[in-house]
Order: structure tokens, then sequence, then C-alpha cells
């Protein structure tokens, strides 16, 4: 079917089906690294943190500046693996650095002023889409408009094949790099003091402070985390996109991770990863079917649309904090 | 409006010059403040009324210091602040009244000039109307639009509508790039005006900023009449009220679901209107000129005017349309500028320049001068007077 | 008088089908389940028109949990709600007040930022139609509704005594004040039962003294009250009736001199009350 308007070709779906999926499930995982910072600084704050997505932003320059300083172009470089894996590794951990000090000062400079004068929600969600502008047109007026120079890490190595369709390295190396890290955030939140912080000032924080828990330092120790993460999708992400860091270059995919927290159960660290891997999933058929890869992000969005009319809870249901009245 | 009043008490003089954040409020500006209200009601109307002469004279007196020439002709320079004037009016009844964050309100703008483009312009496959038709129906269709995403989104909290606001600014951008029809970067040139023409020429151009300032401001004049005969009603208050305490107002009688969606599709439709005014004046539409960050833009003329003060977000929209086109130096700065302004007021002063509770209640100038001479009728001690209201029903 | 003829003008299907003496306010095996804790368990009693019923318990009783429950804010899991034979389970919060069914707050929620009169003018409308087009372009409905607010509006607050100050923010208000505003802003949406939580806390004695009158002139008006209260002095005085709650039960049902020889209840609030009342 196909018209001045829309067109859909399910044949193209059919055709590359299990090639679709697979790529999708890498960006989904990328996905759910960034919605784990929306989903905890929600349960832990009640508020959406819009300058999550210029967090996980400033994590991608990092990567990108750091390779190119090494050496790193467009064309894959040609080293021992050991040497690869320790100059990823670093771009990594310096990504997760300075992703997780802008989350930690975007969270010192816009909320907690407002935490102390007890302004109202709106004006903590001014401040954030405020704060998100200021980070985007930063990038902007030091780097320009067009993104950074490719950095590409290495040519993928198909490993397996599975259906017809080809896993490379790349996509093996962020899947599981990224579930790792998600299983350890959970055993965090679940089994650890700092877990168990987080979890109290998530429910109840007047009665967490009543116990002993430091409230101010779990906010900002929740901002790190996401901000960690955010760092880690950043470097997964240059490595699946070597060409997409500019200063918007966090907003679109911020829509989509927040989407798949929302998808998967606000607050819920499971559900973000369930979310992740679902929003990757459903916006990589949709833009095959519709035949442009920009419907993507029209399909994600409206299956957000759909996911906060049907079950606002989402799938796996919000259980951070307790579901307030 | 203030009836003609008392000189106030010192003590009372002294309270208004505590502000919200306990500072001192300039001596200027209390002195302006009884000054106007010491005015007569008629005496307020006239002054208005040279206020708004003024306006309408503004790109002909075109004074020097403010003026915007030679970079950028004022007579459109002035067209593009009342445009941005009418859309914070707009964006002011879904955020500064109802307190709903709306953060893709360009959504609705572009919803509006795309409709005016696709029935006027000759590139556009679809029938011709006259260009003012296309006014009202493009208000039409972004209520459609308004409506249609505000009923799953309005039900939740505000954190999601902001959400989702900002995707459907976002998309609907997407779409105007994506969809075929709609042209992407070509666009659609040549949208429709409004007839009339002077000597063989016709009078609504592109290159003549005047009638369509004069046509916009007259727009903002009637809006802004509306708008403050909407906010002293039912429907003001039940805005006013959902944005205090929503759970408390629901509580209390108010249908909160049905008043947020009047205030969005409210918002919607004067977002349209502006978008279709646009079109017709630049006479080119295409998918550049609708992003989100002049969503942002649009948030922080509300927010920098004062939340919920007619007046002051139209000035706050003229401000923010006026910085860049004055100081062109400032080129892309601006996004920049208006982000750091939106993170300072919120923290140092949320009401923003002229941000003030309105009235909401009419016809109130009798009793409250009643009240305020002689206190009402009963004992003194504060107990019951035996007039109470009787319950209706037969025992 | 003028109020009963402005009140037939806007809400002429506004009498009350039960007779006085008989039950307005049916609570049936009401519980509420939060989680794991059972906040209140198959709590049942009846309300009955024109009469002050007033309910007690100790901290964490659950006696808020009970009206929080009867006013639309919390999903009862089991039991029903019946204000004149209609449930009230399940109904959007501004339909059980449209049925009839206002209340006040433990914790004063005014709206701030408005003034004691807007205040009441929201109770006001929520028996009012104006809509968009009516207040937009000010139709005869508009101005008779507005009209209204001031008459009855300006009524309701001399009747609690707080006329003097109609136009200050309610923000500004001194204490005594607010909790007054919060009352005739209740009663401004025309109810057939008018909740009142706590509306003495804060108050000195002789604050209490001319509440306990207000809330009796308020049911010799015509409404029926249910009040929640700690204070034991002001609920053996103005009451017609006590239901006792502990730990979610309920646990008495008499009247104020049979409640106070009750062992269950002295065992409830273990030795708090005092024999002359005082809590």
């Amino acid at each position: 079917m196909s018209s001045d308007w829309i067109s859909f070709d399910f044949g193209a779906l059919i055709d590359s089906f299990w090639a679709t999926t697979f790529d999708g499930l890498t960006l989904g995982a990328i996905y759910a690294l960034v919605a784990l910072g929306y989903t905890l600084v929600y349960g832990v704050l009640n508020l959406i943190n819009f300058a999550h997505s210029e967090v996980f932003i400033a994590g991608a320059f990092a990567v990108v500046f750091f390779l190119s300083a090494l050496g790193f172009g467009p064309s894959a470089p040609t080293l021992p693996i050991g040497m690869l894996i320790l100059d990823l590794v670093l771009a990594g951990i310096i990504a997760m650095v300075v992703s997780g000090g802008t989350a930690v000062l975007v969270e010192r400079i816009a909320y907690k002023p407002l935490r102390n004068r007890g302004a109202s929600r709106l004006a903590f969600l001014i401040s954030a889409i405020g704060m998100s502008f200021v980070l985007q047109y930063i990038f902007y007026e030091w780097r320009g408009a067009t993104a950074e120079p490719a950095v590409t890490m290495f040519r993928p190595k198909p490993i397996f094949e599975v259906f017809g369709s080809i896993i490379d390295s790349q996509q093996l190396t962020i899947f599981i790099a990224a579930v790792v890290m998600m299983v350890c955030v959970d055993q965090i939140v679940q089994r650890t003091k700092l877990g168990r912080g987080i979890r109290a000032v998530a429910q109840d924080p007047d009665t967490a402070t009543l116990m002993g828990v430091n409230k101010e330092r779990i906010i900002v120790a929740t901002f790190a985390i996401g901000g960690f993460l955010a760092g880690a999708a950043a470097l997964f992400y240059v490595m699946r996109v070597p060409s997409g860091v500019f200063y918007m270059g966090g907003f679109i995919l911020g829509i989509k991770a927040f989407t798949a927290a929302v998808l998967g159960g606000i607050g819920n660290v499971r559900g973000a990863l369930l979310g992740g891997l679902l929003v990757g999933l459903i916006g990589n058929y949709g833009a095959t079917i519709l035949g442009d890869s920009q419907w993507t992000d029209v399909v994600i969005f409206i299956v957000l649309i759909l996911v906060l009319m049907i079950r606002p809870n989402g799938i796996l249901g919000s259980n951070l904090g307790e579901a307030r009245v | 409006m203030s009836a003609h009043s008392p000189l106030s008490s010192v003590g009372a003089k002294q309270a208004e010059a505590y502000g919200k954040l306990g500072h001192q409020r300039p001596n200027w500006y209390l002195r302006m403040k009884s000054w106007w209200n010491d005015r007569s009601r008629w005496q307020q109307w006239l002054i208005l009324l040279i206020v708004v002469v003024l306006a309408y004279l503004l790109p002909v007196i075109n004074p020097p210091l403010i003026t915007t020439e030679p970079s950028n002709d004022f007579a459109i320079s002035c067209f593009n602040m009342a445009l941005y004037g009418l859309v914070a009016l707009g964006l002011n009844v879904v955020v500064g009244q109802a307190g709903l964050l709306d953060l893709g309100y360009i959504g609705f703008f572009a919803v509006g000039a795309y409709t005016a483009s696709l029935w006027t312009s000759p590139d556009s496959p679809l029938v011709h109307i006259p260009y003012l038709w296309t006014l009202p129906l493009a208000m039409i269709v972004t209520v459609v639009f308004g409506i249609a995403l505000g009923i799953p989104t309005l039900r939740l909290r505000g954190d999601y509508l902001a959400i989702v606001t900002l995707g459907f600014g976002e998309i609907i951008r997407l779409l105007a790039t994506i969809v075929p029809v709609l042209k992407g970067n070509t666009g659609f040139q040549n949208v429709g005006r409004p007839p009339g023409e002077i000597d063989g020429a016709p009078i609504f151009s592109a290159s003549n900023g005047l009638p369509w300032y004069w046509f916009t401001v007259t727009f903002i004049v009637i809006v802004m009449i509306l708008l403050g005969n909407l906010e002293r009603s039912r429907v003001g208050r039940a805005w006013f009220a959902i944005r205090e305490d929503e759970d408390a107002a629901e509580i209390m009688g108010v249908p909160t679901f049905r008043f947020k969606l009047a205030a969005f599709g409210t918002g919607a439709a004067l977002g349209g209107l502006s978008g279709a005014l646009l079109a017709g004046q630049v006479g080119f539409v295409n998918n550049q000129k609708f992003d989100v960050p002049t969503s942002i833009l649009f948030l922080a003329a509300v927010i920098l005017g004062g939340q919920g003060n007619k007046l002051g977000v139209v000035i706050g929209g003229a401000i923010v349309a006026y910085v860049p086109l004055r100081f062109t130096a400032l080129g892309g700065w601006k996004f920049l500028i208006f982000g750091i302004v939106l993170v300072l007021l919120m923290i140092f002063r949320s009401q923003g320049l002229f941000g003030k509770k309105p009235k909401l209640l009419t016809y109130t100038a009798r009793i409250r001068r009643k009240v305020k001479k002689e206190g009402p009728p009963g004992d003194d001690e504060g107990t019951p007077p035996k007039t109470a209201p009787r319950r209706g029903g037969a025992a | 008088m003028n109020a009963e003829a402005n009140l037939t003008e806007v809400a002429p299907e506004r009498e009350i089908a039960v007779a006085e003496g008989d039950t307005l306010v049916k609570v049936k095996d009401l519980s509420v389940v939060f989680g794991g804790l059972t906040a209140l368990d198959s709590v049942s009693f009846d309300i009955r028109r024109g009469e002050i019923l007033g309910l007690i318990g100790p901290n964490g009783a659950g006696k808020t949990t009970c009206f929080n429950a009867m006013t639309g804010v919390y999903r009862p899991s089991q039991g029903s709600v019946t204000l004149e034979g209609n449930s009230l389970l399940g109904l959007k919060k501004h339909r059980i007040t449209r049925l009839g069914l206002a209340r006040t707050f433990q914790n004063i929620r005014l709206f701030g930022e408005m003034t004691a009169l807007e205040n009441v003018a929201v109770g006001l409308d929520a028996r009012h139609k104006s809509g968009m087009i009516s207040a937009m372009f000010r139709t005869p409905r508009h101005y008779r509704e507005e009209k209204q607010i001031i008459t009855r509006g300006m009524e309701l607050l001399e009747f609690v005594g707080i006329a003097d100050r109609a136009f200050d923010k309610s923000k500004d208000l001194p204490y005594g004040y607010q909790r007054r505003l919060e009352i005739a802003r209740a009663l401004a949406t025309d109810p057939k039962l008018l909740c009142l939580d706590e509306p003495a806390a804060g108050f000195n004695p002789v604050e209490k003294e001319e509440l306990m009158e207000l809330i009796r002139t308020v049911r010799d008006e015509g409404y029926t009250v249910l009040i929640i209260e700690h204070d034991m002095k002001l609920v053996m005085g103005v009451t017609d009736r006590i239901v006792v709650l502990e730990f979610g039960k309920k646990i008495a049902d008499a009247v104020p001199a049979a409640i106070r020889e009750d062992p269950a209840v002295i065992a409830a609030y273990l030795g708090q009350e005092e024999p002359d009342g005082t809590a």
C-alpha cells in the first residue's frame, strides 16, 4: 500500500526480519542504559530529568575527543586486540566520568536550589527543560551544528549466524556489556546499603530521613549512577553510530529512552531493560515497514501515547517507590 | 480593574513593599502601582486606549534607538513581536493559568501554518479557499489535534504531559519532513493573504509588515478581552484551582479533566491562529521553521513575562522576538541566552517580570468598597450571626 | 430569605430524598488494604439525616482512611458506601461532591493564592453551569451565577464569621480564619453531608467553643455532619452519636454517654482519656 501520505511495506520486514531484530536488540540495549538514568531519578525525585539526554551526549563527545586524540578516525584502525580493548575501556571510563559529572552538576545547579525553596513541580520541570536547552546550546556554540567527524572503533566481525542472519562482534559486545551493567545496577539497588537508601527515599523521603538516610547523598548518588550508565551508553552509541555525535544527538534518543522507561514501568530497574529492548525492536520494525528511518521516531512516540493511555504504570509496573495515589 | 479606592493605609503599603522574596520593591514601582489604583475607571480605560493606539503606531513612529533597522525591517519586526505576543497569550492559558506544561506548542503553530498553506498555496493539491477562511479552519484543526493529544495524557501527571508534548512538537516537524504531501524542505510558496488592494498592489504582502502588524495587534486586543472574561469566570477559577491544588479542586466539585482539556484546546486554537498568520505574512512555509527549540523560546516568553498575566506574557513574547532582531550579532546565541534566563527565573524569580495573581471574580467593585469601609453585618466577637444560609429541602 | 431563592434558582433538583432521622449515608463492610497493611477492616455504620456523627479512635485507627474511602480519594478493596441509596464507589471525586458529599481537610488545603471569597466561589461553582462560551461572551447565565457568588459567597463568609477578610488571600489569613474558610468553602458546594476532618486542630478552648456553636448551627440549618476529631470534650459536647475505630475495626457505635463508659473504648485509648473528657 502506497500513497502520497504514507506507505506500508510489510514485505521488507519479512525479508529482513532477523537482521532487523538483532539490530533492534542492540539499539534497545543502548536505550535501556539511558532509560535507567531516567527511571532512577524519577523514582527518587518524581522528576523527569530532561537534561539526561545532554548528560548522555556529553559522554559521547568525550568518547569522540578521546579516541580522535588517540588517532582513531573514520576508517577502522589496525591495532592489536589488547590495545583496542584497552582504548575502548578507557574511553568508556572517561565517558562515564564525564557523564556522571555532568549529571551531578545539573542536579546541583538546576534542582537543588529549587528543592531548597520548596518550589512547585512545574518549576522543577521548567528548570529541567531549561537546563537541557542550555547544555544543548553550549555544545552548539562550542562545536557547531554539524556532527563530529566519525570515529570507527573496529570493523564488526561476524560471530554467529542465526536463522540466516549474522550477529556480529559489535552487536554482541554492546548487548552483553549493557546487560551486564544493568544486572550490576539491579543488584546494587536490591542488595546494597546504597540501594536500600535509594529505595527508601523513593518510597518516602521524609521517613527515610528520619531513619538516618542522608537524602542529599542518595540524590547525588542516583544522579551519578544514571550518569555513569549514560556514559557507558555513549560509548556504545559511538560504536554503533560513529557519525551521530552532535548537539542535538541526545534529544531524540532521550525521548526514546524515556518511552522505554515508561513502557517497562517508570521507577522499575528491570522494566528499563525490558522497555529498552522493546523500544529498540518496535522502532526498527516500524522503520522497516514504513520505509524511512525517520519514521522510527514517530512510531515510538505513538507507542508512548498508547502505553500512557492503556497502561501508564508500564508492563512490569512502577515499583521503586510504591505507586502513589 | 480596581475602582477608585481611598488611599491605602501605611500598613498595607508596607506589606506590599515586601514582595514574594522579602525584598523591598522599588519605590518607583509602588508609586506607579498606587497612582494606577487611584485613577478612576474611565481614566484607566483612557490610558489603556492611548497605550493601544501607541502600539498600533509603533512601526510608523519607528523610534531611533528601539528600531531594528537597518538589519531588519521594523514593521516586519513589529509583526514578529506581535505574533510572539499572540503565541505567548495562547501558551499562557495552558502553562500560566492551568499549570499544564506544554513543551511542544510549536506543533500547534506548525499545524496552523500548514493548514493555511495547504488550502491556499498553488503548490498544494487541495482545493483552494480564500485565506481568511483558513484562520478559523486552522483553529479548528489545531483544536482537534489538541484534544486528540490531550485525552490520553491529561489524565496523567504533569510530567508525562511535558514529555508527550515535547514528543508531539518533534513529531510534527518529522511528519512535515517525511510525509510527501507536506513537501518537506521545498515547502509551500505563495501562501494566501487577506484580500484588498491599493493602487493595484495588494495591501497585505510579504514585504509590507504594517497591515499584518495591525491585523495581529487587533487579534491580540480581542483575544485579551475574551481571555480576561474567561479569567473572571467559573472557567478561570477552575483553571487557577487546578494549578494550585488539583486534587483539592476536584474534591471541591471541579471537573478537572474537562477543564484541563478546555485549557489545552484554547491554547491549541491560539497557536494554530498564530501559525496561520505567520504563514500568510511570510508567504512561504516549509519544515525548517518549526523546531522544538522555538517551542522553548515560547515557553521562555511566558515565564519571562509572568505566568498568568496576559499583558505580561505579551510583553514577554515581544521581548523574546525583539532581542534577536535588534541585536543581530546574537544569532544562535539567543537559544542559549533564553535557556539560561529560564533556569535563573525558576530559581530566583519564578513569577517573571510581571507575574501577579489576576482577579477571578466579576462585579465585585461595590461589595469590595463595602467590606473595606465598614466590615460585614454581624457582631464583633466573631461568633456566627443567626442569619445562616438555610439548607434547601423540606424536612 | 435570599439564600433560599438563590438555591432553587440554581439547583432545583437539590431536595433530599431521605426524611429526617432516616439513613442518609450507609457505609457497609468497607475495607481498605495498602500492600500488606489492612488500614480499614469491614467497617459498617450509618449516618442519619440531621445528626452530627463523630468518628473517633486512637492514632492510626483508620479514621482519615475511612474518610478518604468515602470521598473517592482511596479505592476500597471491598465494601460499599451509598448516599441516599446511590453508590459512591468508583465515582470521580467531583461527581461525589455533586451528589452531595463535601469535606474539609486535616491539613488545610485552601487555594492559597486565591482570596477567601474566591475560594468559596470555587465551591459555589460546583453547582454552576457557565462554560467557555458563557464566560467569554458574558451571557445572562454567567451574570446570574457571578452575582450569586457575591451574595451567597458573602453570606457564607458571614456565617462562619470571616467576611471582614473576604478579599484577602487565603494564605494570609490567620489560622482560625483559614479553618473556618474551609468550612465555608465546603458548605458552598451545597452538600447533603458535610465531613469535617479534625476541624478544631490547633484551636484554643475559646475557639473550640465557637467552633462547636458553628457546627450546631450548621446542623440546625439542615446539614448532616460527620466529624473526625481527637478532642474528647468537643466530640462529647457536639455529637449526637459516636463511632469508634481501633486498628481499622469498629469497636463501638453509640450515644456519647454510652461511649464514655464503654470499657472497650477506654481500653483502646489506654488511659489517654481523662475522666472529664479532655484528650
